[in-house]
């Protein structure tokens, strides 16, 4: 059991490790679909299927779609697509910020005793999901609908830009 | 273990997000630090003294909904500020008047 989750949790980092240090852009984006695919194997294995699949289409089917489309949205060439080289004094001062943070994190994780909990999966359907989001999280699910459908058409409004003024025809 | 595996995740993502110049990779570097919260939250659900069976996982996917709305806004950004300056430089994007 454990080795399926070193395995899923090597490949996940290598993955966003490689993507946040490569130049090609789509090469980049591609390995973070990797990335995420196995945050979603972590996901199936933690035994919240209803989440990894969620993952997966979110993530790999949507997010990962529409970087796509903005980067070669954005790119007018070839050399476009191929990130700046970063400065090696600011890629030594982020990873370094980066360790520091990461080494807080892995010594609290350590040091805190944790609790040891159930180690039966607990069992969540989509039907009990589902009568636990139309129930007791009624109004959470409404506010994060109008949430998504405010920030879609903000996302609409910014990305067209202002319309070239079309002559009005004559009456 | 899972705490370990989010906190390098997260590591991993702010170490892209503070290193690179390009936005679109800034944005993934945020993406990938939810990622990494997420991991936390289900890590915590699985293993942890839970009160109510499916916490965790509503809470997932309200995170997800609200990751895949600021993903959205900011790509949108992104190609309102390429508009402006015909690249997606961020020390370049000084001004918001365009």
């Amino acid at each position: 059991m454990n080795a399926v989750l070193t395995l899923i949790a090597l490949a996940t980092i290598a993955a966003a490790a490689a993507a946040m240090a490569g130049r090609n852009l789509l090469r980049c984006v591609l390995l973070l679909a990797v990335s995420w695919a196995g945050v979603a194997g972590f996901f199936l294995w933690a035994g919240a299927e209803f989440v990894a699949f969620a993952q997966l289409l979110i993530y790999l089917g949507a997010i990962s779609m529409a970087v796509l489309f903005a980067v070669l949205l954005t790119g007018r060439s070839r050399e476009d697509l191929v990130a700046d080289r970063v400065p090696p004094r600011r890629a030594l001062y982020a990873v370094l910020a980066a360790a520091a943070v990461g080494a807080v994190l892995l010594a609290a994780v350590a040091a805190t005793p944790l609790a040891a909990g159930p180690t039966s999966v607990p069992a969540v359907g989509v039907r009990e999901l589902g009568l636990l989001l139309m129930g007791p999280h009624c109004a959470a699910l409404l506010i994060v609908g109008v949430l998504l459908t405010v920030a879609l058409i903000g996302a609409v409004v910014l990305a067209a830009g202002e319309r070239t003024e079309k002559p009005d025809p004559e009456p | 273990m899972c705490l370990a595996f989010s906190s390098v995740l997260f590591a991993v993502g702010l170490a892209g997000a503070l290193a690179r110049s390009n936005s679109i990779l800034v944005l993934l570097g945020l993406e990938l630090m939810l990622n990494a919260a997420n991991l936390n939250f289900i890590a915590f659900w699985r293993f942890g003294p839970s009160h109510s069976p499916a916490t965790g996982v509503v809470f997932v996917i309200f995170s997800i909904a609200v990751a895949a709305a600021e993903a959205s806004v900011g790509l949108a950004l992104i190609i309102a500020v390429y508009r402006h300056q015909r690249n997606i430089r961020l020390a370049e994007a000084t001004r918001l008047r365009g």
